[in-house]
């Protein structure tokens, strides 16, 4: 029988004759290196390398693997950091060697039994738990079956059998097919807000769990700093982080913050919630075209144990734009800019394993997806920013003028949107807090209005409004500087409680109120405009 | 070894040669063309195909004629020697002597394009390099292991400024380095740098790599590559603080497009090539600094905007990469005109303040720059109802404007200033306007500083 050899090698891509019994998106190797199988005409095949293919060359022999390019799932994944392909970065060499990239997880785990022998379980049900740093409990969950034999609590390597249930071995950890979606029992349609802790986003551009966002921003608008604090104060369970072909010095800084921060909700360190993905901009390209499958499949993971998960990918562009490299290789042809036809129904895809759902074994659990889209040119009508405006629910673009005007986080009000604002909303209102419906629709008509305003004042001068309208010009500004700006670097600003938001939202609103009464009595607009405000605006950094 | 040459050409085009009937051959190998009369030439394997090769030819293909040349291949990357033997000399851009010297020799040979750095070994970023220059140790400090970008229209003093910072930069703590990898300068431009450069190329702290506007242009691929591999093996072989300038960075990227253009390959953006973004990350992220290891390798990459266009594919994706900018504008007068309000250094907070620079340095910034926005707001004012319709308050800001541009910004090409200088001249900017205005720094720094100018 023929062995499969190599017959063209163009950077990531490598044809392959006589490659007979293989799938689509089969895994193989050459010497030692991993590719994936991304089409198949006859015997012959297309690979995508995910490794640097320096000296590959014709003749040399491919081996299939028979099985899709897959992730190992499993404890060690909370606090550590990854490349694309989910192979541990922290036990690595200093500089990446393609041919020196194994590391097997050695580490024990503290395994406590939760089934009997002999006893039935669903698929998904928990068959025994680990215990983890920072109290997150991992859950070791069944395919299905009648239990077997388990092990007693006590400490087992990962990879070693814990339990036999429906006649399968079972381990700590379990591998799948990263562009397959783990599955579930049904999507959950009542929405329920994730808190971000940043203001403007929590009041007025809020997110649900399980719900999709992307955060679309030039350089230097702050998009990093941005994605970097909701991964530090959203009040999900699990982070996953994936660096998708970005810098590595903001990836050292992340992991470095991280590590010294403390959980407010568990009393451990923030790192221990957290999965790190960390495929730089200079790691092979095509790894970091499967990081952001690898990072949602990640936190599908978290979710089947009944947690809430998010995904921050920073950024999608890289990933399309990867995709555009391979299509352009192997010779597809192009569509908008080069793009491959197809980006829009893979974004689409993608943002899709979003969703609040009852897991297999019955439990709440949820993904929701921030991608970060980096607009060439800052441009916003460019095919992976307009393909993603259109699937996404949430939409927070930064703004350049913003930023430039030191106004963080530079989120605007008007270039973005959010599908579930009202529903969100209403949420609010029936859990207790009370008016944040009313509060919101009140301070989103104001900015509104000032918005407006503040365009006919820069063609006519303030001095031509009306002196109501002058107010709320100010009541704007108060809006903006007090409520709205949120620095990432105060200790007691950084991140802002929903009881706190809406508390500052009602002290500035009293304020525009009672500017807004004087108006009204007949107390001239100038003399309102002189007043010291201060006090409204530094509300926010007191603790 | 005796290597094999391959005489088969079935194709010259542009910088490309297509070989046939060649066997072992892998990608990315670096081969040999030799010509007759003795004249060799360099060239990379851009893609095998059964027994075809095609081979990118760093000198360019004029003068070839099929079944004249003959190729060797030599079985791994492109090398170089590496190690201190680099030190002092000025090369062009493949790294052979133009200074007159024996080629350089070192202990060890490193490929080229690098591997790249696990990110889980990167220290933050977190200890300044000092230029000399005011405007740019006050606002946009370096910060060793970072990468920060140099945005000029053409026409600006960009080269001098980089130059001048090449030949004035110094990092405590640790010998310190630089390299200058000058792609498609003109001649006159490299004959400033080689002058400017001088004294630190006769002390040995300084490697030159020339590659001029009218060398080929495909050499220019290999140039930064050469300088960063020498940077690495300096800085985490021998301990050294290494800063790399490279300039200009427009010039490289066409060569990127020429010969993406000749291969058939799918333009994307003005007719780059899809992969521009990798590539210069290829570049752009070989700097930082590594867990347990005493040096750095800082990156200074100097670009033109084709027609002062920041948005345009070079600068936005070099932005992208970068940590910060620092933006020349014809809009500041005098030298170096830097534009502080649209520059920035995404890291300086780590990298300053006590111990390190000044303990107000982040505050003084933050006040000096909020001060530079309210008078261009103030100056904006008064080209409508005229200054002296301005309140006193708007006039002292005016004032701190021209301050800065005299005291701060404007420098000499030759001039340095010490670390105290530079705060000596930022206080004094500061004090044109009334203490009250100074909300952004502490009692006891404007206690220490201000004085009330006249």
């Amino acid at each position: 029988m023929p062995v499969a050899v190599v017959t063209r090698v163009n950077g990531p891509l490598v044809e392959v004759s006589d490659l007979r019994g293989v799938a689509m998106f089969d895994q193989v190797t050459v010497k030692g290196l991993p590719g994936e199988v991304v089409s198949l005409r006859g015997e012959r095949a297309t690979v995508q390398m995910y490794e640097y293919t320096g000296g590959l060359m014709p003749g040399l022999p491919v081996e299939a693997t028979g099985i899709p390019l897959s992730a190992p799932l499993g404890p060690h994944l909370l606090g550590g950091v990854f490349d694309g392909l989910l192979r541990p970065l922290e036990q690595a060499s200093m500089w990446l060697d393609p041919r020196s990239r194994e590391g097997a997880e050695t580490r024990s785990w503290r395994f406590t039994p939760l089934v009997a022998e002999g006893r039935a379980v669903e698929p998904g049900a928990p068959v025994g738990a680990v215990t983890m740093a920072g109290g997150l409990s991992y859950l070791v969950l069944a395919s299905g079956g009648t239990v077997g034999s388990i092990r007693p609590a006590g400490e087992y390597p990962a990879e070693a059998p814990i339990a036999t249930v429906g006649g399968h071995e079972m381990t700590m950890v379990r591998r799948w097919p990263i562009r397959r979606a783990l599955p579930y029992r049904e999507r959950l349609a009542e929405p329920v807000p994730l808190i971000t802790g940043q203001r403007v986003l929590d009041l007025l551009l809020p997110v649900q769990r399980g719900g999709t966002t992307a955060v679309p921003g030039g350089f230097g608008t702050g998009k990093t700093v941005l994605l970097q604090q909701i991964a530090k104060w959203c009040d999900a369970d699990v982070v996953v982080y994936v660096g998708c072909g970005e810098r590595g010095n903001e990836m050292a800084d992340v992991i470095s913050e991280l590590g010294q921060l403390g959980d407010p909700r568990t009393g451990g360190r923030l790192a221990d919630r957290t999965v790190m993905i960390a495929n730089t901009s200079n790691m092979p390209m095509m790894a970091r075209e499967a990081s952001i499958y690898t990072g949602v499949t990640v936190a599908e993971h978290f979710r089947d144990m009944g947690y809430d998960a998010v995904l921050i990918t920073d950024s999608t562009s890289r990933w399309a734009e990867a995709r555009r490299e391979f299509a352009s290789r192997s010779g597809a042809l192009p569509a908008e800019e080069g793009y491959p036809a197809d980006l829009a129904s893979a974004i689409a895809a993608f943002y899709e394993r979003a969703g609040r759902v009852t897991t297999l074994g019955g439990r709440t659990g949820s993904v929701t997806i921030l991608g970060a889209v980096s607009p060439p040119g800052g441009d916003m009508t460019e095919p992976v920013t307009t393909h993603t405006q259109r699937f996404v629910r949430t939409l927070w673009s930064l703004d350049r003028d913003l930023a430039y005007a030191r106004h963080y986080p530079a989120v605007s009000w008007e270039a973005s949107f959010s599908r579930d604002d009202e529903s969100l909303a209403q949420w609010h209102d029936r859990t207790g807090r009370e008016g944040w419906a009313a509060t919101r629709a009140r301070i989103s008509a104001l900015l509104a209005e000032a918005d407006h305003l503040s365009g006919i004042a820069e063609l006519v001068g303030t001095a031509a409004l009306h002196a109501r309208e002058r107010v709320v010009l100010l009541g704007g500004r108060l809006l903006r500087e007090g409520l709205l700006q949120q620095s990432a670097l105060s200790p007691t600003d950084a991140y802002c409680t929903p009881e706190r938001t809406i508390a500052l939202a009602g002290t500035v609103l009293a304020a525009i109120d009672d500017c807004l009464a004087l108006v009204s009595g007949g107390v001239p607009a100038d003399e309102i405009e002189s007043r010291d405000f201060s006090a409204v605006l530094r509300a926010k950094e007191s603790g | 070894m005796i290597e094999l040459e391959y005489t088969d050409v079935a194709e010259l085009r542009g910088p490309l040669i297509v070989v046939r009937g060649v066997g072992g051959v892998g990608w990315d190998e670096f081969a040999s063309i030799h010509l007759p009369g003795g004249d060799v030439r360099h060239g990379l394997v851009l893609e095998v195909d059964g027994d075809l090769a095609l081979v990118q030819v760093l000198e360019g293909t004029s003068g070839m004629t099929p079944g004249r040349i003959g190729v060797a291949f030599s079985g791994t990357p492109f090398r170089v020697p590496v190690g201190p033997g680099w030190l002092g000399r000025v090369c062009d851009g493949l790294g052979s002597p133009l200074d007159g010297g024996p080629p350089i020799f070192g202990s060890t040979t490193m490929p080229v394009s690098g591997l790249p750095l696990n990110p889980a070994w990167r220290v933050p970023p977190a200890e300044p390099i000092l230029t000399g220059v005011s405007v740019i140790d006050a606002l946009t400090t370096l910060v060793r292991g970072q990468k920060i970008a140099v945005f000029s229209s053409p026409g600006l003093p960009h080269l001098d400024l980089a130059a001048q910072i090449a030949a004035q930069a110094h990092a405590s703590g640790g010998p310190f380095s630089v390299i200058f990898a000058a792609m498609g300068l003109t001649h006159a431009d490299a004959l400033g740098v080689r002058d400017a450069l001088e004294a630190r190329t006769a002390a040995a702290e300084l490697v030159l790599l020339l590659n001029l506007a009218d060398d080929p242009v495909i050499e220019r691929i290999l140039t930064p590559r050469i300088a960063l591999t020498v940077a690495e093996h300096l800085a985490f072989h021998l301990g050294r603080h290494v800063l790399v300038v490279l300039a200009d960075m427009t010039s490289y990227c066409e060569a990127l497009r020429e010969v993406s253009s000749v291969r058939g390959e799918i333009p994307a953006r003005r007719a780059y090539p899809g992969y521009l973004y990798s590539d210069l990350a290829s570049i752009y992220e070989r700097c930082g600094k590594v867990r347990g290891l005493p040096g750095s390798v800082t990156l200074l990459p100097v670009l033109t905007m084709p027609a002062g266009d920041i948005t345009h594919p070079v600068p936005d994706l070099t932005g992208y990469i970068t940590e910060g900018q620092i933006v020349l504008s014809r809009d500041v007068p005098g030298y170096p005109p830097v534009d502080s309000l649209a520059s920035i250094s995404r890291l300086m907070r780590h990298g300053v303040g006590a111990g390190r620079t000044r303990r107000e340095h982040v505050d003084l910034a933050a006040q000096l720059l909020a001060a530079l926005t309210r008078a261009r707001q103030a100056r904006e004012l008064a080209e409508f109802v005229g200054t002296d319709a301005l309140s006193s308050l708007d006039r002292r800001y005016l004032d701190l404007a021209r301050a800065f541009d005299e005291r701060l910004v404007a420098q000499g090409r030759e001039e340095s200033h010490g670390l105290e200088e530079t705060f000596d001249r930022a206080w004094q900017v500061l004090s044109t306007l009334p203490r009250t205005e100074l909300t952004m720094l502490d009692a006891a720094a404007v206690d220490a500083n201000y004085r009330e100018a006249r």
